[in-house]
């Protein structure tokens, strides 16, 4: 049996087992008939071209854990900010853990999505914003018809949260391969202001395959900033589907850092609704061995006088491979759009490749539009230069790269974010040395 | 200290240096001029270990150790200092962390620790102030939008940071203006001891003005084909280099 079959004759022992409203079973329903008739993409879709699942849909996933697995605070520490007080929302294989967590319903909710999606009093929201602006595609589909748990945060009007909010996936390793689909509902009302930073990370090197699904609602005036830390053992693969809509005057940011994995497909879809929206989308990957990431980007301009700005940097060694799909849209009515992508990479090694494809669909005559990409290597004039002065190969690659990718950094606004991917990046190129540029 | 003998170095299968000779010791300043093409920037970077360049023949020696097989950064940890005629722009690597990060590297290969924080601060004060850097220019990206005697400048002053034994001066001169010319002469005669040596390259004798050589040697051709002592820079201003090339060329 494969895969799709797997998860397709699962589903109803699924349905039965979950508690929701009749709602969110007819939304789950719907889906599953959608993943039925659509299946995995492949690449014979444009979309997925170069990108192939076949090589991970080929494991035998475990889709729902055997039993409840528990770690300790000790286990999960280096995988999150720990030096910042935050709200965290913590799942062991896909099973929310109650004692690592630290969730409120003081003023805000960051909860579970499992007793939002059948508790009464959430009734409201979920029928507002559930499954409104996921894409109806296949992967998002089966996300939506196993969609259970994750985290569900809802912020009201003019409450600037102080706390950054950490939501952070672990597996254990229990199972020889672990299948998760995690489903986040994010609802930031008029004028609040909240932070995120979500981390996907496997403990062992037992296959495990993530299909996330992150809805994000920015109303009027609202500010997110969300933050992915991509950073996985080398046998997980991450496909993660985040949907934002914008409402007028709002501020939304995603950064992503890519640097560990197999295979990870980040599917990124900004949908502005409202005058002076302001939506920015940047990213840094840095992968070797054979990783694969792929940045599949939406932005779509809808009404006048908004902006985007896409900023992705990718540094690619030995036989890794990267995509960067960016597409923006710009509606006959949203004059005065200024649209921005620069998506700049780095080949490292002669078998690293890199696949970057801008696509500007602009219908408005009045707009500021502009895209650019390159590929390169490494200065060797640079190289020589730095070297001419003591900085050893490494050490001077290392911090031509970390330059490279540095103004995509500088727009993080957690300090200990930073300082934790200036880390992470130092340690990806087996370096040690500071780069307080 | 320095020590080369009969030279040959290509680029690209084309023969640039073809037997140069030279010696070096301490406490010496030494001016390598010579008309365009000569072969005298190809001899800089030789030295300090440009890997375009392919030594096909001949030795470096310096204080005793053939280089040759050095990587470009084993030399300068032994001290040998190249002062670029055309200093590269870094974007996003400030003039502050570039140097923090050659000195530590440079003493973790001497087997030294990091040099403590404040001492840093108090040596870039130093020599920032020896070569008249404002303060604000060192948290500048490396070289980038600086102009041609900012890069110089910049040059000496990484030069004063790292105390090298050999310092290579590849046409620091050019593109200064007067001011700028002084005040990085009187940097690198500041730094002059009796222990190490300088190697001047230019095309002009103005630089040796203020930068006085024990010794003057033309390259021509990839040559040395005449060496002697300041007064030769004097002649070379006074009648160009036809002379010398009438000389050898009979």
């Amino acid at each position: 049996m494969d895969l799709k079959e797997k998860l397709v004759s699962s589903f109803l022992a699924f349905e039965n087992r979950v508690d929701v409203d009749a709602y969110v079973h007819d939304v789950r329903s719907e889906a599953i008939k959608v993943f039925e008739e659509k299946g995995f993409p492949s690449k014979k879709e444009e979309a997925w071209k170069y990108t192939s699942l076949n090589a991970i849909l080929k494991e035998d996933y475990s889709v729902f854990p055997k039993q409840e697995n528990t770690l300790d605070y000790k286990d999960i520490k280096p995988y999150f900010i720990h030096d910042i007080d935050s709200y965290k929302i913590i799942f062991i294989d896909g099973k929310y853990s109650s004692h690592l967590s630290q969730t409120t319903h003081d003023g805000l909710d960051v909860c579970l999505m499992s007793s939002a999606l059948n508790k009464p009093k959430y009734q409201l929201v979920i029928k507002n914003y559930f499954n409104k602006i996921a894409e109806k595609d296949s992967l998002t589909s089966l996300n939506t018809a196993f969609s259970n748990e994750g985290a569900y945060i809802h912020i009201p009007k003019n409450k600037i949260v102080e706390k950054p909010i950490q939501i952070l996936h672990f597996s254990t390793g229990n199972e020889s391969a672990t299948m998760l689909q995690p489903r986040n509902l994010i609802v930031v009302e008029e004028n609040s202001h909240v932070q995120i930073i979500e981390r996907h990370q496997s403990l062992t090197d037992n296959p495990v395959l993530t299909n996330s699904v992150t809805e994000i609602f920015t109303n009027k005036r609202a500010i997110v900033d969300y933050y992915k830390i991509q950073n996985d053992s080398k046998k997980a693969s991450l496909i993660d589907n985040t949907f934002i809509k914008q409402r007028r005057e709002s501020i939304a940011s995603v950064h992503t850092f890519s640097f560990g994995g197999k295979l990870t497909r980040n599917n990124l879809n900004f949908y502005q609704e409202g005058e002076r929206i302001d939506s920015t989308l940047k990213g840094i990957t840095i992968i070797g061995d054979k990783q694969h990431v792929d940045h599949n980007t939406l932005v779509h301009h809808i009404e006048p006088n908004c902006e985007s700005h896409q900023d992705y940097k990718g540094i690619f060694d030995d036989n890794s491979t990267g995509v960067f799909n960016g597409k923006v849209v710009v509606e006959k009515e949203a004059q005065k759009t200024n649209a921005f992508q620069a998506n700049n990479n780095i080949l490292i090694s002669d078998k690293a490749s890199i696949n970057t494809k801008p696509q500007l669909e602009i219908f408005a005559d009045d707009v500021k539009c502009s895209h650019g990409c390159t590929i390169g290597q490494l200065d060797e004039s640079a190289m020589f230069y730095m070297r001419s002065r003591g900085i050893p190969e490494k050490e001077a690659k290392a911090l031509l790269m970390f330059a490279f990718s540095n103004n995509v950094l500088e727009s993080v606004k957690i300090p200990e974010i930073k300082q934790r991917i200036t880390k992470i990046i130092a340690k990806k190129l087996g370096v040690n040395i500071g780069f307080d540029l | 200290m320095l020590k080369i003998e009969n030279l040959h170095a290509s680029v690209e299968d084309k023969s640039i240096l073809r037997g140069v000779n030279l010696e070096v010791k301490p406490g010496e300043v030494h001016a390598i001029m010579g008309p365009n093409g000569s072969g005298k920037s190809t001899l800089a970077a030789v030295i300090a270990g440009r890997e375009d360049y392919e030594v096909t023949k001949g030795s470096i020696t310096f204080e005793g150790e053939d280089i040759e097989e050095l990587a470009a950064e084993e030399r300068a940890h032994k001290g040998v200092f190249l002062s670029f005629q055309y200093p590269i722009e870094i974007p996003g690597v400030s003039v502050t962390n570039f140097m923090k990060t050659a000195i530590n590297e440079t003493r973790k290969a001497k087997g030294l620790e990091d040099m403590p924080a404040k001492d840093m601060l108090k040596l870039i004060r130093e020599k920032s102030e020896l070569l008249e850097i404002d303060r604000k220019f060192l948290s500048r990206s490396l070289n980038e939008g600086f102009s041609g005697g900012e890069k110089k400048r910049n040059e000496i002053f990484q030069m004063a940071m790292l105390e090298p034994k050999l310092a290579i001066l590849d046409e620091t001169d050019s593109g200064l203006d007067i001011d700028a010319l002084r005040i990085v002469a009187n940097g690198v005669n500041k730094l002059k001891s009796k222990d190490n040596a300088v190697v001047v390259i230019t095309h002009y004798q103005r630089l040796l003005d203020y930068i006085i050589p024990d010794f003057v040697h033309v390259l021509y051709n990839g040559r040395i084909v005449k060496s002697g002592g300041k007064e030769l820079a004097h002649e070379l201003e006074e009648k160009g280099y036809d002379w010398i090339k009438e000389e050898i060329n009979a």
